[in-house]
């Protein structure tokens, strides 16, 4: 059996605060993509109250967004379970990939800590594992300043949502895939990561043209991985 | 099936999206705990958390505007050559403006 080298685990509060620090500045653009999405839900119709509990309860951006498009009279419940289900599947293999380092910790903060996976607290701690370093304060300080900026974003774009003009012009529609890219440029780089990158980016772009809508992260990520069990690291002990 | 969005309607609805995404949040480290971490399953999760990303990022740079392409080949080249993520951002969103202003 092999046993990796762990970085301390455990969630330090002084960790917890570096992670709250580090997204700071990317959480200034989740509220305005926050924004963006308090004014388009109350274009389509819904109480300020409601947009409220969605965005703090719900705390997923792109599926809110999709919801907004179901939204009518009456919203049909399978596509609005599907839709939501399809959109986060992601976050069941960012679960996944935390076990490692979670199963560490008791069930209860375990859980608690999933409360605020996001893409970007995530890919933050991803890259700390990567450098041998603690991530799970990372995780959950940068999730509670992204919770906050998307809760405060909302609050904003529904109360006055009319103050941005374009923001794509300004690129800010660009930042969080820019900060992503960022977090998989500043990892490991190998032959192999290389290959699997492709095989990953590949397999998401085949998925987007010929799969059904909202598949792609999902195909692209098990396609990468699964390259990554067959072909293993050289390892000292295999 | 379709609920209706006047009175409680779009509370339920509310809800249902809160369960479906908490359990998306949960059911990832919950299915990993009976699965017995080999170095298969090491290496497995370690191709998996870069590909996520890319998998996401590869549909935006094929179907967004010249500006989007523009904006990631220019975080990814800073992001090269100086290793810190803001620099690399914040050029790649400056290049995405740019563009778009042309």
């Amino acid at each position: 059996m092999h046993v990796i080298d762990k970085p301390p685990v455990g969630i330090e509060w002084g960790e917890v605060w570096d992670g709250f620090r580090q997204l700071a500045p990317i959480s200034l653009f989740v509220v305005i993509f926050g924004l963006a999405f308090g004014l388009a839900a109350a274009q389509a119709g819904l109480e300020g109250t409601s947009i409220m509990l969605m965005s703090s309860l719900v705390f997923a951006g792109a599926a809110q967004f999709a919801v907004l498009d179901l939204w009518g009279e009456q919203v049909p419940l399978v596509p609005l379970v599907v839709t939501v289900f399809a959109i986060n599947a992601r976050h069941l293999l960012m679960g996944a990939t935390l076990y490692p380092w979670l199963r560490e910790l008791p069930p209860a903060k375990r859980y608690g800590v999933m409360l605020v996976v996001s893409d970007a607290n995530w890919a933050l701690s991803q890259q700390a594992f990567n450098r041998g370093a603690p991530g799970l304060g990372l995780l959950l300080g940068g999730g509670i300043a992204l919770w906050l900026a998307w809760a405060a974003g909302s609050w904003l774009g529904l109360s006055f949502g009319n103050a941005i003009q374009d923001p794509v012009s300004l690129g800010l529609d660009m930042v969080m895939g820019c900060f992503l890219l960022a977090m998989v440029v500043g990892g490991k780089k190998n032959l192999r990561m290389l290959v699997i990158w492709t095989l990953a980016g590949g397999s998401s772009l085949l998925a987007y043209r010929y799969l059904p809508e909202n598949s792609h992260v999902v195909v692209g990520a098990l396609a990468g991985g699964i390259l990554g069990a067959v072909w293993m690291e050289k390892n000292d002990e295999h | 099936m379709n609920i209706e969005t006047a009175g409680h309607g779009t509370l339920i609805i509310i809800l249902i999206m809160a369960v479906v995404t908490l359990a998306t949040r949960w059911g990832g480290i919950y299915v990993m705990s009976f699965v017995p971490i080999s170095y298969r399953v090491q290496q497995f999760i370690g191709a998996m958390s870069g590909s996520v990303l890319i998998a996401v990022l590869a549909p935006l740079a094929l179907a967004g505007d010249n500006g989007a392409r523009a904006a990631l080949a220019t975080t990814a080249v800073v992001m090269l050559l100086v290793k810190k993520p803001l620099p690399a951002i914040a050029a790649g969103i400056v290049v995405a403006a740019l563009i778009r202003a042309l």
